[in-house]
């Protein structure tokens, strides 16, 4: 699961719970890993995300870095800022470990690097 | 990227692993690799929906849409399904091909647009279950929720025999329906109760314009 998949998952689906984001991340195995670097693709991905989610994940696997806690004006023709929310967005993965969802508690696995946000009957 | 052949991009999907033991309830079938070929292609040189593109790939069985994506150019994918079984085989296609910009969600398309947040997806791909054996009308249900998610457009597969249905429904939601090609499907016998050797069903291959 890249920090990017990360920033798009809620517990919503939990008839318990209102908003249910961030989910806050337990990692047990997380992976580094090289991807091809597509500058038009993150410049069009970083409007939708959102940041300071990202930014909090990133700082939870110790990979911040040197990654601005906001994005900056002209983002699109930064080249060096777009290589470092590629390397955050794409190339930090949880291999295993448990996302938590912030009002309920409620675990959900990530196994392998997927995670599994399928609920019990009572919990829909 | 977008410039691979149609007949490379068929050829090299025909190395996806399918389902290992296909689930009658969940109406598995993979998705075949000259079907998938010509989808993906057409979304990628036709209307440029593939490159640098966020794709949200509802109901993804073994993967083999996500992987033609990602042959294509996609900027990633998001693959999702209900079947654990199922995204371990697309997790080991994704490593036998040597891929890493697809992640894989395991999750109920039932509520889909809940745990994934909206505004993420350019677009949204889909082999729907037709909705035969228990389940009935879910690939509407597919295609509904695809709508809510992509931000461009779905694009889908329907038995032709139900198009006026599934174009009427479609306009009610305000999307714009295009039937892009008629395919002819030929599904191999999977399960014990086919009697014939294979089966051919005529499909819609069509794209929803999302409503701006």
């Amino acid at each position: 699961m890249k920090l990017l998949t990360h920033n798009m998952l809620t517990s919503k689906n939990m008839k318990t719970v209102t908003t249910g984001y961030p989910l806050i991340i337990q990692a047990r195995d997380v992976k580094v890993m090289e991807v091809e670097f597509r500058a038009e693709f993150i410049s069009r991905m970083i409007p939708k995300i959102d940041w300071e989610c990202l930014c909090r994940a990133a700082e939870d696997l110790g990979h911040l870095n040197d990654l601005p806690k906001s994005v900056p004006d002209n983002y699109e023709n930064d080249e060096d800022f777009l290589k470092k929310a590629h390397h955050v967005m794409l190339e930090v993965e949880v291999i295993n470990g448990d996302l938590i969802c912030p009002e309920s508690s409620r675990k959900f696995p990530v196994t392998d690097g997927i995670p599994n946000m399928l609920l019990n009957e009572d919990e829909i | 990227m977008a410039r691979m052949k149609l007949k490379e991009l068929e050829s090299h999907l025909q190395q996806v692993e399918e389902f290992d033991e296909p689930k009658i309830l969940l109406e598995q079938y993979p998705t075949r690799p000259h079907i998938a070929a010509c989808m993906i292609h057409t979304i990628a040189s036709t209307y440029g929906d593939i490159e640098d593109r966020s794709i949200l790939d509802l109901g993804c069985g073994c993967g083999v849409l996500s992987i033609g994506s990602v042959m294509l150019g996609a900027g990633h994918v998001t693959g999702v399904d209900i079947d654990v079984s199922a995204l371990d085989t697309a997790q080991q296609n994704i490593e036998d091909f040597d891929i890493d910009n697809v992640d894989l969600v395991n999750l109920d398309v039932r509520e889909v647009d809940n745990v994934l947040r909206r505004g993420l997806f350019d677009v949204a791909i889909m082999n729907p279950p037709f909705g035969t054996k228990h389940n009935k009308g879910l690939d509407m249900l597919f295609l509904e929720k695809g709508l809510k998610l992509a931000s461009r457009a779905v694009y889908s597969l329907h038995k032709t025999s139900t198009r006026e249905h599934v174009l009427k429904k479609a306009e009610s939601w305000g999307a714009k329906p295009q039937v892009l090609a008629e395919l002819r499907y030929d599904l191999p016998s999977t399960y014990k109760h086919h009697k014939k050797a294979s089966v051919d069903i005529q499909v819609d291959f069509i794209r929803f314009e999302v409503p701006r």
